[in-house]
């Protein structure tokens, strides 16, 4: 495609959410008739880059270029109206809708000022045979259909509405291989109409069958283009990598990784077609890592542990005897004595608007209280410690706990579970939005739990804090364990690459590093 | 799949209504000692259709996925309005008519702005407009009085053909020209979208703000309507306040019982109607059956807790216990 006249171009976009830098003077430029793919890993600025061309979010500085005309999109409709469509990873259909009703949702056909039902249907039928659906009803509801069979619709949607330039994002993830041959057909047909695609996806073998252009990112910035087949995979891997390493994590400790009996053992756990097979132990003064891609299953299982989830199957041993967790209050009882810290503290860890004090013991208000009365005395000692353990900074324990940073925030999430004394954490991301100092504080907390006998899993977003604080890393993908790696296999290249799978599927657990 | 079956899986919450309604209906007529007969039809229909207004309107708001706890009151407010304006000759109570709707739609449209532009939660932004509505109707009326044009009033509760009541027709025509249009257009479709996911909605480009706004607004005008027909069956305007209350209450169960899901998105002015009539129609089986109507409040409750729970069965099937709380 050398020589192309770009049809979009993005010039210098930067974008910063707080202090995070999401996307620092990155430049894209996009050629109609083409499949360019963008790689990057986590958190690298691949969603944030398509969101700013979306319109979604507008960027802090730079430009976008469309047909020679800088362009400002104020609203993702306007964006469309400019032809550039985007499939995103999180869905954009409305539920209680028909299929039909959310192809045309956009501009919706009109008669007499009312929706054109007729009209709607044949543009929901010719959409859905072009995205290679012709078998979704159009009159189904949207939440009836599977996940597979909605990404189908996105597609459609996204091709009702005329684009010039198609954004896809993940979207094959939630795909079986049948589909995804039918998604690729009706991709390169595109392409021979003139379309210009920009496809994220962290499966290698797909971008090496659709892609012509790649761009690599790597912390919010382009840092390479290359045509695709230019470059092995291995090459690719180094591009995605390439930062500075950083020292902040505590030392660890030298033992054989097989001396700890285990506390924490699954055995085959398998859960919707989320969780497949999964077997893992973590021995006591152990920290276990759980890395590969978002989204892999790794939050799944660890809620699969918490008691969470219902109709698992497999088995749970705790002490080598196995144990049904019903319920997050069965997984902490003290026969358990397991802790999560879950990833949207917002939510699902604090109470924002109650007092620190109050998000503190809720977690231990039993072991505090004699007879339904909160011991107060008993209470504000263990608070005490738990302030001092973890250096909490607030300015009192009676201001809401939402008025913290988002670091102490965290802090009085592990807190709140600290003061049961759990022998099992399971940590879900917990680094993710917070400062660099409060991380490394988490790091030496970690080791230092682990210490006292802690049995820890930990799963991460960032390689970096996997290689540095784990005994052990397992990566998962589509739902299974792909690889283990132990001590000094987990090097980045080796996440990587297991993450992405390149090693293809009979790479078995327990091969050696390649680095 | 057939497309009938799809269209049946929409309607099931309104059939179901409407199952209830005529089961009900024929216990009724055929206990009441003077049977299937037009004035006991013409009757049922005068006291059922003043609810169903009200429902139709709470229905628009709850498709937006908010509720509107002023719809009572505005109901109340448009009775005392429509007491001092609809009245004298013909060009006079036409305009009393167009300043009593007016001031309904003025009413929704106010709900709609607070709620949308100044971002408060349905609620509590209802609640406070509901007392502000109150208030200005017992400033209109401090005492129940007023009087009705009453050619007019007799004319829309009595019968057409001798047969059919004024009432019932009334009601559909209102279905025809504001629920049908709105639900078919591109504002109803962003209604429903709003209240079903509003972040999918926002993300495809709907008219989000417009949508809600639409269905605020137009809550306000349906329960006026509603407040109109209060005036033509009672001759008078009275600011009660418990009656008011009782109504936006009662709305919501009716909305409840047409199978409106309360989380928005889903269900059918046309479901809420028959839920209304279905609500109104529990005193009127108590009546023939002998019941002091002490019983009223009891059976009402009981009614509506069932119906509830059958929109609850879904809970039985999640998986992952997290979503129990989506």
């Amino acid at each position: 495609m050398d020589g192309a006249v770009p049809l979009f171009r993005m010039e210098g976009i930067s974008k910063r959410y707080g202090g995070v830098r999401a996307l620092e003077k990155a430049e894209l430029s996009v050629t109609p008739g083409s499949i360019h793919a963008i790689l990057g890993e986590n958190g690298a600025g691949k969603s944030t880059l398509i969101k700013v061309m979306a319109g979604v979010v507008a960027p802090d500085e730079g430009r976008m270029i469309l047909d020679g005309n800088e362009v400002n999109f104020a609203s993702p409709a306007a964006a469309n109206k400019a032809g550039i469509v985007c499939i995103f990873q999180e869905l954009s259909l409305v539920p209680e809708l028909s299929v039909a009703d959310n192809i045309v949702i956009s501009d919706p056909p009109t008669r007499f000022g009312m929706i054109d039902r007729k009209a709607q249907r044949r543009i929901a039928e010719e959409a859905l045979a072009r995205a290679g659906g012709a078998d979704i009803h159009p009159l189904a509801l949207v939440k009836d259909l599977p996940l597979s069979r909605r990404q189908m619709v996105e597609i459609a949607k996204a091709l009702a509405r005329k684009p010039r330039i198609l954004i896809l994002d993940e979207a094959t993830s939630a795909l079986t291989a049948t589909d995804v041959a039918k998604i690729f057909e009706v991709l390169k047909r595109l392409r021979e109409e003139g379309l210009a695609l920009l496809y994220i996806s962290h499966r290698m073998n797909e971008i090496a069958e659709l892609a012509d252009q790649c761009t690599v990112f790597r912390n919010g910035r382009n840092v390479a283009s290359y045509a695709a087949g230019s470059k092995s995979d291995n090459e690719v891997v180094e591009l995605m990598i390439g930062r500075e390493y950083s020292h902040i994590f505590p030392p660890k400790p030298v033992r054989a990784a097989s001396d700890a009996a285990p506390v924490l053992e699954a055995r085959k756990l398998s859960w919707a077609d989320r969780l497949d097979n999964v077997s893992l132990t973590v021995g006591a003064g152990e920290v276990v890592g759980l890395g590969g891609l978002d989204g892999q299953g790794q939050r799944e299982l660890l809620l699969a542990f918490f008691g969470v989830l219902r109709g698992l199957s497999g088995q749970i041993l705790i002490d080598g005897r196995p144990v049904a967790i019903a319920s997050p209050a069965a997984a902490r009882d003290d026969r358990v004595g397991m802790a999560l810290i879950p990833e949207d503290r917002k939510t699902e860890g604090l109470m924002l608007p109650m007092t620190v004090r109050e998000n503190l013991s809720f977690a231990a208000l039993d072991r505090l209280s004699k007879a339904g009365v909160i011991d107060r005395a008993a209470e504000q000692r263990l608070i005490d410690d738990m302030v001092g353990l973890l250096a909490i900074k607030t300015a009192g324990l009676d201001i809401p706990v939402g008025a913290l940073s988002g670091g102490n925030q965290q802090k009085v999430v592990i807190a709140k579970w600290l003061m049961r004394q759990p022998r099992i954490i399971l940590l879900n991301d917990p680094t993710r939005g917070i400062d660099v100092g409060t991380k490394q504080e988490l790091y030496q907390l970690m080791r230092k739990l682990a210490e006292a006998g802690a049995a820890i899993l930990f799963y991460s977003t960032d390689y970096d804090e996997l290689i540095g604080c784990c005994d052990k890393v397992l990566v998962l993908y589509d739902g299974a364990v792909k690889r283990e790696l132990v001590g000094a296999e987990i090097t980045e290249r080796a996440l990587i690459s297991s993450a992405l799978n390149i090693h293809g599927e009979n790479a078995g657990p327990r091969q050696g590093a390649d680095a | 799949m057939k497309d009938w079956r799809y269209w049946l899986a929409e309607q099931r919450g309104t059939l179901l209504a409407f199952g209830i309604f005529i089961a009900m209906f024929v216990i009724y007529t055929t206990n009441h000692p003077a049977g299937f007969t037009a004035n006991v039809v013409q009757t049922a229909s005068n006291k059922g259709v003043l609810l169903a207004f009200v429902a139709m309107a709470q229905t628009l708001v709850v498709i937006t996925a908010g509720i509107d706890l002023s719809v009572g009151m505005i109901f109340t407010l448009t009775n005392c309005l429509a007491s001092w304006l609809v009245i004298g000759t013909g060009i006079e109570t036409a305009f009393g008519v167009v300043a009593v709707l007016g001031t309904g739609l003025l009413c929704g449209a106010i709900n709609g702005a607070i709620v949308i532009y100044g971002r408060l939660q349905p609620i509590v932004a209802t609640i406070a407009t509901g007392a502000v509505y109150f208030g200005i109707a017992l400033l209109l009326r401090p005492f129940p009085g007023g009087s009705v044009n009453e050619d007019l009033a007799d004319a829309l509760t009595g019968r057409l053909f001798g047969v059919v009541p004024a009432s019932l027709v009334v009601l559909l025509a209102v279905v025809l020209v504001v629920w049908v249009p709105f639900s078919r257009s591109v504002l109803g479709r962003a209604a429903y979208a709003a209240g079903s996911s509003e972040t999918a909605a926002y993300m495809s480009g709907v008219p989000i703000r417009r949508g809600k706004f639409a269905a605020y607004a137009l809550a306000g005008l349906l329960a006026a309507i509603g407040g109109l027909f209060l005036t033509f069956f009672t001759y008078t305007g009275d600011a009660a306040y418990a009656s008011g209350n009782a109504y936006t209450l009662f709305s919501i169960a009716a909305v409840v019982l047409g199978g409106v899901s309360l989380f928005g998105g889903k269900g059918s002015a046309i479901g809420a109607i028959f839920g209304a009539l279905a609500f109104r129609t529990i005193g009127d089986l108590l009546f023939v059956f002998d019941f002091d109507p002490l019983w009223q409040p009891l059976f009402q409750g009981v009614i509506l807790l069932i119906a509830v729970s059958l929109g609850a069965f879904a809970l039985f099937r999640v998986r992952n216990r997290l979503e129990w709380f989506l």
